[in-house]
């Protein structure tokens, strides 16, 4: 029935990963791969969309290798991608704590917590690497915690029994970030990299069926600027703002994804959208985003709700056993920290029943006060006082002494490209990594994961992959039809933009898109709730394009006009997502469809149907998506029902 | 609440600036200082008018993007927070707010309320890191670091780059920045071998993008929205002067 949204395509296959046991895979392809010539290195251009851990990481490692970088951020300076906002931990199989922790553990944690949709070679390769990141950071100057013999300090992490994840205080991804953006700027100073802040991409340069270059926006003067190279690497990170609030910075878009997926460059499993557990809760219509606060206060804090509905009494003024610990009670070995898919929906749950606190009921208890009580104030304090800090300047409420309200909001999103055990899209020449690609996560990031995920791309994968690509290939001058093509069609969308001349601004198309994803296609999903999406998002995105309004001119710095652009992209992509999800009649991770579900409530997965990655290609305005399927196989980690009970 | 609004709106950088007033009703106290913004230039938009350029983008107080001096002090009147972390409901009903970019030679406007802040990575580029090529580092416990020298190359590393001690300072100085830098790198073990070619690297480079002198007035901790303390100018100070001494360094 549902194959009316969407027609079906060849399968495809996992190209490129070795065969060979697991554990090897990884080092046969290295070996495998070919190599560039050191001289050669510095006459191979290879564009970076992105500075983020992914980008400014790879930006940092092939430069040092040799290749001149050309590199492309929209924000001011490549030390605010969003990277920066990672609170919580990275996580890495150093078995510190000699508490069992492996390679093997790691990947085997990493391919259930993704509900067993992610790549186990992938993911193995991940867990192998995690270690390096680690010695790399630290040998930057990361200023990791540290315990008093002068050793790193772990802690664990939502979803995992060992201390394996790593952490600078609330701002891991902050320190992890300036240390991949010092690294960067090292090679802008030795001249490998040639760094173009406050410019975005808008097309992609297609020669020959590759990837040779990008169109740029200058988004100070306007200038419309191409850029041509050997190979371009997308690391322009997800596109949660699609459901306009989420925990993304407000910049955060899909543009450089969608544009190449327009090229033919498949979207893989964009459905699959994180919902974190622990955010802010929504206050107010002028709100703009969503804050999250770390998963790691899950380690001491407890989660609770009233037993009775309509309990509007003062926290403090609920006695104990009229408090309903539910994770605790309905998850006993895992308790507060069960993954984030579970602790959602769970949120969700106890809402919906009529028992969330705060305004609206829309809300759940983080308490601090047994912490406190077990470990002191200094050291909760120590622990998580910049969190703490945060969360009193938002809401005005001070959670040492009034437990924090929490509820679910959109984090991290697993789908994005499809790319090969190389990072490389279908496109040749078209590499993706970091949270814009979609391989390795499954349908559910566990904690600390994603920081992972990012440096490892970066610094250790791609660098080795994408020389094999450029040895294989040696390209020639792009041609000036080429250029030119891609030059226009970003002129005339911009031109289109400017003249609609419309009664509507960019962001009340833009809040209604998030409200239509986040009711239809959020924290759980129904046939009939899609289908109406599948109504609704095309009219908006016809009424954008006859009713909004784009003030100012198109060569100068033009915020609304950045805005739209974006807008636009959000509106193909959300058809996409809610085809996707209408198509996978499983429950997986952080795809909940409400008609796939076990008597208790939990996510029913569906191994014999859906063990497959969904690869859509793109089939022109208006037309149904092809669907590829990627068959996936697990050798090492036996597919079972998640149960954290 | 109802508020009146003098922005500063500037079209280009050649051109001269003027205060606009606007007034506001009916924002919410819950609402961040740019969620106002926003429901400012939404009405902007309604009316035909221009809204007002300004820069943002976590706005969960890390990126460094926000920026706006408010009333006279660089991301407003609370201490310890980002302009992208300061509530309405820190203002008065009916209140008069001036909102104005970064002032400083070194940061120059590029349209409204949005300055040009790539010199500190231009500084950053002149040694602001430590060489450690990728792949090459040894293991991570193989160089212990003390923890209170790690605690306190943190708290130096907590810098966002966010410019607010260059628009406090009299001088347009950005040695709170800079000492920051050289605090964070300088405090472990792994920045000592390029700790004397970077303090002077990036001074220079401060010194050639128009940055003033410091003469340690201390406003620019006073406005830092992450707290970076005076100590780190010290340390700034300390660190040219023993690299310069003894013709260490020229």
């Amino acid at each position: 029935m549902t194959e009316s949204f969407y027609r079906p395509g060849d399968p495809i296959a996992d190209g490129k990963a070795p065969a060979g046991p697991i554990a090897d895979r990884w080092t046969t392809r290295k070996f495998e791969a070919k190599l560039v010539n050191p001289a050669n290195k510095r006459k191979k251009k290879i564009i970076i969309i992105g500075t983020g851990l992914a980008g400014g990481s790879a930006g940092a490692t092939l430069g040092e290798a040799g290749y001149h970088v050309v590199q492309f951020c929209f924000q001011d300076s490549p030390r605010r991608a969003h990277s920066i906002a990672a609170q919580g931990g990275i996580n890495a199989a150093k078995n510190y704590r000699n508490d069992g922790d492996s390679v093997h553990r790691l990947f085997y944690d990493t391919v259930k917590g993704g509900d067993f949709r992610a790549r186990e070679s992938n993911v193995h390769r991940l867990a192998e690497i995690s270690t390096q990141i680690i010695d790399q950071c630290v040998a930057q100057g990361v200023p990791f915690a540290r315990e008093y013999g002068g050793l790193l300090d772990n802690r664990s992490f939502g979803g995992t029994q060992v201390s394996r994840t790593f952490y600078a205080r609330g701002q891991t991804g902050q320190q992890l970030l300036l240390g991949a953006y010092q690294a960067l700027m090292r090679q802008v100073d030795a001249g490998n990299v040639e760094l173009y802040p406050r410019h975005e991409m808008l097309d992609l340069i297609m020669e020959d069926g590759r990837a040779r270059g990008v169109i740029v926006r200058d988004l100070i003067t306007g200038e419309v600027k191409r850029h041509t190279a050997d190979a371009v690497v997308l690391a322009s990170g997800g596109y949660g703002n699609v459901y306009f609030l989420s925990t993304n910075a407000m910049g955060s878009n899909v543009t450089a994804s969608w544009r190449a997926h327009r090229h033919g460059a498949y979207f893989a499993n964009p459905c699959y959208t994180q919902i974190h557990p622990t955010c802010i809760p929504v206050s107010g219509d002028h709100q703009s985003k969503l804050t999250l606060m770390s998963e790691s206060l899950r380690n001491d804090g407890r989660v609770w709700v009233p037993k009775k509905t309509g309990d509007t009494r003062r926290p403090y003024d609920i006695p104990e056993d009229e408090r309903d610990y539910y994770l605790e009670r309905i998850y006993p070995s895992f308790g507060n920290l069960v993954p984030r898919d579970i602790a959602s929906r769970a949120a969700k749950n106890v809402c919906d029943e009529g028992r969330g606190v705060g305004p609206g009921g829309l809300g759940v208890y983080l308490d601090f006060a047994d912490a406190i009580e077990r470990l002191g104030r200094k050291t909760v304090e120590a622990k998580y006082g910049n969190l703490f800090e945060m969360y009193e300047r938002i809401t005005g409420e001070n959670p040492y002494e009034t437990p924090m309200r929490i509820y679910p909001a959109v984090h991290y999103t697993m789908g994005g490209l499809w790319v090969d055990y190389d990072l490389q899209s279908n496109v040749p020449g078209l590499f993706v990594i970091g949270e814009a690609n979609f391989s390795d996560h499954g349908a559910n990031r566990l904690g600390a994961s994603a920081l992972m995920q990012g440096l490892a791309d970066g610094y250790f994968v791609l660098p080795n992959t994408i020389g094999d690509y450029i040895a294989r290939n040696d390209l020639g001058p792009v041609g000036e039809d080429a250029v030119l093509e891609a030059e226009t069609r970003v002129r005339d969308r911009i031109e289109r933009l400017l003249s609609i001349d419309g009664d509507r601004s960019v962001d009340s198309f833009h809040r209604e898109l998030g409200h239509i994803m986040w009711e239809y296609c959020g924290m759980e999903r129904s046939e009939e709730g899609l289908r109406k999406a599948l109504e609704l998002i095309p009219a908006l995105r016809a009424e954008f394009w006859t009713r909004v309004k784009v003030t100012g001119r198109g060569e100068e710095l033009n915020q609304q006009l950045e805005k739209a652009g974006r807008v636009a992209d959000f509106l193909e992509l959300a058809e996409l997502m809610v085809i996707d999800a209408l198509h996978r009649t499983e429950s997986c991770g952080g795809h909940f469809r409400a008609e796939s579900q076990d008597e208790d409530g939990e996510a029913k997965r569906d191994d014999e149907h859906f063990a497959y990655v969904a690869a859509w290609e793109w089939a022109g305005e208006g037309a149904q998506p092809v669907l590829h399927k990627e068959a996936l196989e697990f050798e090492y980690v036996k597919p079972s029902q998640r149960s954290y009970k | 609440m109802k508020l009146t609004l003098r922005v500063w709106r500037q079209k280009g950088p050649g051109d001269k600036g003027a205060m606009v007033e606007y007034a506001l009703d009916d924002i919410s106290p819950d609402a961040s200082f740019l969620e106002m913004l926003d429901v400012l230039n939404e009405k902007l938009i309604a009316e035909g008018e221009e809204p007002v350029a300004f820069d943002h983008d976590c706005r969960e107080g890390i990126c460094g993007m926000c920026s706006l001096v408010i009333n006279g002090t660089p991301h407003g009147p609370e201490r310890a927070t980002t302009t992208c972390q300061l509530h309405m409901r820190k203002f008065r009903d009916g209140e008069v707010i001036d909102v104005e970019p970064w002032r400083a030679k070194a940061f120059p406007v590029v349209k409204d309320l949005v300055v040009d802040r790539s010199a500190f990575d231009r500084i950053i580029t002149a040694g602001g890191y430590i060489s450690a090529p990728t792949g090459t580092a040894p293991e991570a416990h193989s160089v212990p670091v003390p923890k209170p020298d790690a605690d306190r190359a943190f708290e130096a590393a907590e810098c966002i780059g966010c410019g607010a001690c260059v628009a406090a300072c009299p001088n347009g100085s950005a040695a709170l920045f800079l000492g920051a830098k050289v605090t964070h790198l300088g405090l472990m073990p792994q920045g000592q071998p390029e700790r004397w070619d970077r303090v002077v690297g990036m001074l220079e480079t401060h010194d050639e993008e128009g940055f003033g002198g410091c003469t340690n007035t201390g406003e620019c901790t006073v406005a830092c929205p992450k707290g970076i303390p005076l100590d780190v100018i010290g340390r700034l100070n300390h660190d040219y002067l023993k690299a310069t001494a003894g013709g260490r360094k020229k």
